[in-house]
């Protein structure tokens, strides 16, 4: 008797040669048995597909234009102040940077670095006046860094340091009833505690998105600034940009480390909002992909419940000719697992190419008034992120394997006799 | 004496269905010699289909105990079934024998892929049996291309090619005309002359039992008749 079942078990085993072929042959064909509800189902999943790629790309892209806006609105990838600035952006919480710190920020991967005086001041023309960010720059230094050496639509930008012309936004210009050529003053408190003031030509108007930009900022050039407010070499601020916004640790470690007393702050830190928005976004892709999913997921079982209930005499023959349940099983599994990779390999096709095409941007203003008032662009430019779509391929297959057990399973569990006795 | 391929003992098949009992077989006794070729005859519901199915491992009886080759068939787990019937035990049914999607010599090779046979063996023996059932140009037609004589005939060589220990027909004719099931019992004699194997067929066709070299009747769940007609 124990030789007989070893001899059992050695019969059963000697059936392990890889079934995959065959199961793999069978459920091809008999995918194409029926292949206008083939096609239907896979035009379904490649549909599902296709959406959670695009809308992935849509929201990606609209976010992606939103941080660089707000990066370039003198964000920069990194701020340097002093420790208390960031709370109270005062003339007294300034810095000189240590010359240590000049040489790191030449160092890759910054791209641009520029020191900035950033301070609270009021500007006022003859007839209004109104309280706004006052900020000095070097002009060559902010290239690349912020929107401003682009956003001068009226009169030219500032040209250097010591240029003692102002820029101001349009916008602030009609409030103050002031424009190109005329002059203002401004007024801010100096490092002796004592109001400064100083008269301005205006020599350029800039545009700038959101609108509070406009009214909230005016230029002048850096060294201008130091006198006016009394501060020496000193600064408020340095703003630094480098190739890659998404990693900053390391290069956020070494300036630290480099100047030990100041605060070194990433885009992250200082405008926890986006952040925030980007994390919104995560979920909302999420509940998205988990939605379409979902209607992808009663399709397939449908279908393939569908398949296996037709095809119950079928099983019970498997069966009869010595097929384990566990082929049949893979057999319905093999042929979802086919439906569902040809809707990933045409859904991702499908996807890049119609973001490619949509690579000019879509308008959504005639859909979006408003959407401006808060900041976001009405044009998108969809824009593909390798860990999306990573994720919507993964989400298909694991999780469209996982609904495909069921109607695999229900296959594997026919009885023989009464598999083969139905009709 | 040959040593016995199957053993029925005391086998009975109760089915119950909601509150009724159908006694499709009671008690039945039965020895089948290797190399038999025996006929189960009857009347339609006497029990034939459900002898065999117990036979193959298909279903369980309600009590009593089946062997094939010595084991126990009434006591073996789903799987332990599975191989016995991929190893030992060819079928052949009414109808619908053959998987659609597969063609002519890929039906034949079916069970000869699940036992893990090289492509190259498989292809021969495939080959050489759908030589001997006459179906030599045919072998990569779809079933549905095939008549229901040609079916037939693959069931057999797919049944056979494995040179199992027992194949078990049921009404393997009753689709046919009379013609062309007169020339598929030539093949099951052929087979089981030639191939050494065991058979067991049901059938109530008259004809088709003068096939047979032992006859056993079957009423009402009982044997009534088993004669030998050597
Ligand atoms: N699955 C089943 N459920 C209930 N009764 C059944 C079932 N299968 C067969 N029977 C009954 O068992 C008896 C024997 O049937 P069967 O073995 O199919 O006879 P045969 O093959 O000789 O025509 C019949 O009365 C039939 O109605
Ligand atoms: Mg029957």
């Amino acid at each position: 008797m124990p030789s007989e079942s070893a001899s059992e078990r050695r019969l059963a085993s000697s059936g392990e040669a890889s079934p995959a072929p065959l199961l793999v042959t069978l459920a091809w064909r008999n995918l194409w048995r029926h292949t206008r509800r083939t096609l239907v189902m896979l035009f379904a999943l490649l549909l599902g597909v296709w959406s959670m790629i695009v809308m992935a790309a849509l929201v990606r892209g609209s976010m992606e234009q939103h941080i660089r806006k707000e990066i370039l609105n003198l964000t920069a990838h990194v701020q340097i102040h002093s420790p208390a600035y960031r709370d109270d952006p005062a003339v007294e919480h300034r810095f000189a940077a240590p010359s240590s710190l000049a040489d790191a920020l030449t160092q890759t991967p910054i791209t641009a670095a520029s020191a900035r005086v950033r301070v609270p001041a009021v500007v006022s023309s003859e007839y209004e006046s109104a309280g706004v960010m006052l900020v000095g720059i070097d002009p060559q230094r902010e290239r690349g860094l912020s929107f401003i050496d682009k956003a001068v639509k009226l009169g030219r930008d500032l040209e250097s340091a010591g240029d003692p012309g102002l820029v101001l936004g349009r916008k602030l210009a009609e409030r103050l009833e002031t424009g190109l050529g005329r002059r203002v003053v401004l007024m801010s408190q100096g490092v002796d505690n004592q109001i400064s003031d100083r008269g301005f030509r205006v020599v350029g108007v800039f545009d700038a998105d959101p609108q509070a930009m406009e009214t909230g900022y005016v230029f002048i050039g850096l060294e201008i600034a130091q006198q006016l407010l009394g501060m020496g070499n000193e600064v408020s601020e340095i703003a630094v940009m480098t190739d890659d916004r998404n990693h900053l640790d390391a290069l956020v470690e070494r300036l630290r480390a480099t100047a030990p007393g100041l605060d070194v702050a990433p885009w992250t830190d200082v405008q926890p909002l986006l952040v925030l928005m980007e994390k919104v976004n995560n979920v909302v892709l999420l509940v998205w992909f988990a939605v379409v999913f979902a209607a992808m997921a009663f399709g397939l079982i449908n279908t393939l419940l569908m398949a296996v209930f037709e095809r119950t005499r079928e099983f019970g023959l498997f069966q009869a000719l010595g097929m384990p349940p566990r082929f049949i099983l893979g057999q319905v599994l093999a042929e979802s697992l086919i439906l569902l990779v040809l809707a990933l390999i045409l859904g991702n096709v499908v996807a890049w190419a119609s973001v490619a095409g949509l690579k000019g941007g879509i308008d959504l203003s005639m859909f979006a008034e408003g959407l401006q008032l808060v900041g976001i662009s009405p044009v998108i430019f969809p824009t593909l992120a390798t860990g999306d779509v990573l994720i919507a391929n993964v989400v298909v297959i694991v999780l469209g394997v996982l609904a495909s057990l069921y109607p695999a399973w229900r296959a594997s569990r026919y009885v023989p006799v009464e598999a083969l006795t139905r009709t | 004496m040959e040593p016995n391929t199957v053993v029925c003992h005391q086998v009975t098949k109760v089915y119950r269905q909601n509150s009724v009992s159908v006694h499709a077989l009671t008690d039945i006794n039965l020895e089948i010699p290797k190399r038999d070729f025996a006929c189960l005859s009857g009347p339609s519901g006497s029990g034939k289909s459900t002898l065999l199915n117990l036979i193959g491992g298909l279903d369980k009886p309600t009590s009593g105990e089946i062997s094939v080759d010595g084991q126990r068939v009434d006591q073996m787990a789903k799987s332990e079934l599975a191989a016995l019937r991929l190893h030992k035990i060819g079928f052949v049914f009414q109808a619908y024998n053959l998987i659609p999607v597969l063609t002519a010599r890929e039906n034949v090779e079916f069970v000869m892929q699940l036992q893990g046979l090289s492509a190259g063996d498989r292809r021969d023996k495939a080959m050489q049996i759908l030589k001997e059932v006459d179906l030599t140009g045919l072998e990569n037609r779809r079933p549905a291309e095939l008549s229901g004589g040609q079916q037939q005939r693959v069931a057999v060589a797919r049944a056979i090619v494995s040179e199992p220990s027992l194949v078990l027909a049921d009404e393997p004719t009753a689709n046919l005309d009379s013609k062309t099931a007169q020339a598929l019992m030539e093949l099951l004699v052929h087979m089981n002359t030639d191939h050494n194997v065991t058979f067991i067929f049901s059938t109530h066709d008259k004809l088709v039992m003068d096939f047979s070299r032992r006859l056993i009747k079957l009423h009402d769940g009982k044997i009534v008749e088993d004669k030998r007609r050597e």
